[in-house]
């Protein structure tokens, strides 16, 4: 190794060692934004680095340079477009357009590394051949992958799981097309066999995520997010690149918390789904006896008194509230209680939102300070001093079906709505969540039935509530 | 197995436990957030996209090198962008810009901006 390209990989090492120092502060929303800061110092440290490695080399011709500042060119500019206009709503989508390309962009570097060594007269040494395949596999299946969805995420290809006969048999074949003309390209370099595998693997990625229903999104997410990781890494390995690898891990290391986490919360082994398929708990279950009766309906005015008499609240957001962009309207209500001296704070379910912590960025836009979200263990204990719960939008995250057995949900961890005081959920209609099973909750003697859109109904009751007790 | 692979490998493994303590600590409230800032990181691999520039010589070489570069600094720069924009709404106290009622906004704001003094006269006027 030559003093240069010593140099060269302790700066690298330098670059890395930013990224980790970066996501320590991300442990804390008040040092998270210097974490940034600190990681895209270490962007900057890499990119210099290897500016000055190819200049230094000299054998870059001037096409290269152009195709160089070119592609990066355009691809900032669409990336600082789309992170400057997203709405916050929109999210899970861009993040999964930032995977998609990532995971492309790990895989065209295996691709055109393969087409060098394979154009060498020498052939293709073994070691090499694995990492650079498992690259071209994981990178494709995470840019066709995350493509779908994104489209299922924008609504553009339907949410709801799309499955055909025999498609875990297709699924299967694609896996030993796959594997058999990778084990193929290792032993004969073999261009051709080369996109067989690109081609079964873009396949593969389709037909992983199609089958998967909306709901099931932030595990989704979160996967894909470990594997853009991981095929960084393996493109670290094809190269010779540390910094890659280290980045590569550690991407890999938080998709993975995340999406162990998110199964967590779902109720889902992380083997179950990524062997077995993500089951989307469909199935029918029969209702139990006696439920959809007994349900009691609460008027604006009503809800209103018991909310500015309450001492303590705690409202309750899922998806419903997002989709209805509900987030302004609590907060403003939330705000209008606490200045009346009511305890306001928010239970959040780790898949309240369609990707992780989702939830919560929709609040903090809405001007919500963030001590006053509070987590589901630590909120829990919480419920049984709290005089209203405030359901909007959720649904299976409070059936207390979950913590008996033999329901779809059970296992699932809850947040304990049920041990408060009074409850009252704002809902559209008496519709099932995802799981497809009767809330209990809703039957409760304690709970009272608020109809109306989220949106509407907290308006109404944020009204209400300046007119009556303001 | 060559030493370079197995140091590579070693770096791999022990960065991954690395990234298992770090990430483990990070709050539930940042988990989107930490996610577009993952984004940002993997956009290193624009690193790769420029040596396959650096070193090839065929148009397919050049297609290959500017795909990749577009694709990976989509990542760094939108991945940097977007955490930033998510974080500044992070805040601790509600902002005196909240559409909030007459009453608390104010009060909550009006003591950060003038000092101790202000609050025990605030305090004592309402």
């Amino acid at each position: 190794m030559s003093g240069f390209s010593f140099t060269t990989q302790l700066i690298y090492v330098l670059a890395a060692s930013c990224f980790v120092l970066g996501l320590h502060l991300m442990n804390n929303p008040a040092s998270a934004r210097r974490g940034n800061q600190f990681s895209t110092a270490g962007m900057v440290i890499a990119v210099a680095t290897t500016l000055a490695l190819i200049a230094h080399a000299g054998v870059i011709s001037a096409t290269g340079w152009i195709v160089m500042l070119a592609g990066a060119l355009v691809g900032g500019g669409v990336g600082l477009y789309a992170a400057r206009t997203v709405q916050m709503t929109a999210m899970p989508q861009l993040v999964s357009m930032f995977n998609a390309v990532g995971g492309g962009a790990a895989a065209l570097v295996a691709i055109h590394d393969y087409i060098r060594v394979a154009a060498a007269v020498s052939g293709v040494g073994e070691s090499t051949t694995i990492t650079t395949l498992l690259d071209v596999i994981i990178g494709s299946v995470t840019f066709s992958g995350s493509i779908i969805a994104a489209g299922k995420l924008q609504g553009l290809i339907t949410s709801a799981p799309v499955t055909f006969p025999g498609a875990r048999v297709v699924n299967l074949l694609l896996a030993a097309v796959g594997l058999g003309a990778g084990g193929y390209v290792i032993s004969t370099p073999s261009l051709a066999g080369l996109w067989i595998v690109v081609l079964a693997s873009l396949a593969f990625g389709v037909l992983m995520v199609m089958p998967i229903g909306g709901a099931d999104m932030p595990v989704v997410i979160s996967l894909l997010n470990a594997f853009t990781g991981t095929a960084v890494a393996m493109a670290g390995f094809v190269i010779g690149n540390w910094a890659l690898i280290i980045a590569g891990a550690l991407v890999g290391a938080s998709g993975g918390i995340l999406t162990k986490l998110m199964a967590d919360a779902m109720n889902r082994s992380i083997s179950n789904i990524i062997v077995g398929g993500f089951g989307t708990g469909d199935t029918p279950v029969a209702a139990l006896p006696g439920a959809g009766a007994g349900v009691k309906a609460i008027a604006a005015d009503d809800a209103a008194i018991q909310l500015a008499y309450a001492s303590k609240v705690i409202i309750v957001p899922g998806y419903g509230l997002a989709a209805a962009q509900a987030q302004h309207e609590v907060a403003e209500l939330a705000e209008l209680l606490e200045s009346r001296g009511v305890e306001v704070s928010y239970a959040i379910h780790p898949v309240a939102g369609r990707m992780p912590g989702h939830m919560n960025v929709l609040l903090a836009e809405a001007n919500v300070p963030y001590p006053q979200l509070k987590e589901m263990d630590e909120i829990n204990p919480e419920f049984a001093r709290t005089d209203v719960a405030l359901v909007i939008g959720a649904n299976d995250v409070t059936n207390p079906a979950a913590r008996r057995p033999g329901t779809a949900i059970s296992g699932m961890p809850i947040l304990d709505v049920d041990h408060s005081k009074s409850i009252i959920v704002i809902k559209r209609s008496m519709g099932h969540g995802y799981a497809g099973i009767d809330n209990e909750l809703y039957t409760d003697p304690k709970t009272s039935m608020y109809f109306n859109d989220a949106k509407a109904a907290l308006a109404e009751l944020t009204s209400a509530v300046k007119t009556l007790v303001g | 197995m060559s030493t370079a692979l197995l140091t590579d490998l070693v770096i791999f493994v022990l960065s991954l436990w690395v990234g298992f303590e770090v990430i483990s600590k990070v709050p539930a409230t940042l988990h989107t957030p930490l996610m577009s800032a993952a984004n940002s990181i993997h956009g290193i691999v624009l690193v790769g996209a420029m040596l396959i520039a650096a070193t090839t010589n065929s148009w397919v070489g050049y297609l290959i090198a500017f795909v990749a570069a577009m694709f990976a600094s989509a990542n760094v720069v939108g991945g940097y962008v977007v955490t930033g924009r998510m974080l500044k709404m992070f805040r601790k106290r509600p902002t005196a810009t909240a559409a909030a009622p007459a009453a608390a906004a104010p009060a909550a704001a009006a003591p950060a901006a003038a000092g101790p003094a202000a609050v025990t006269r605030d305090g004592q006027a309402s």
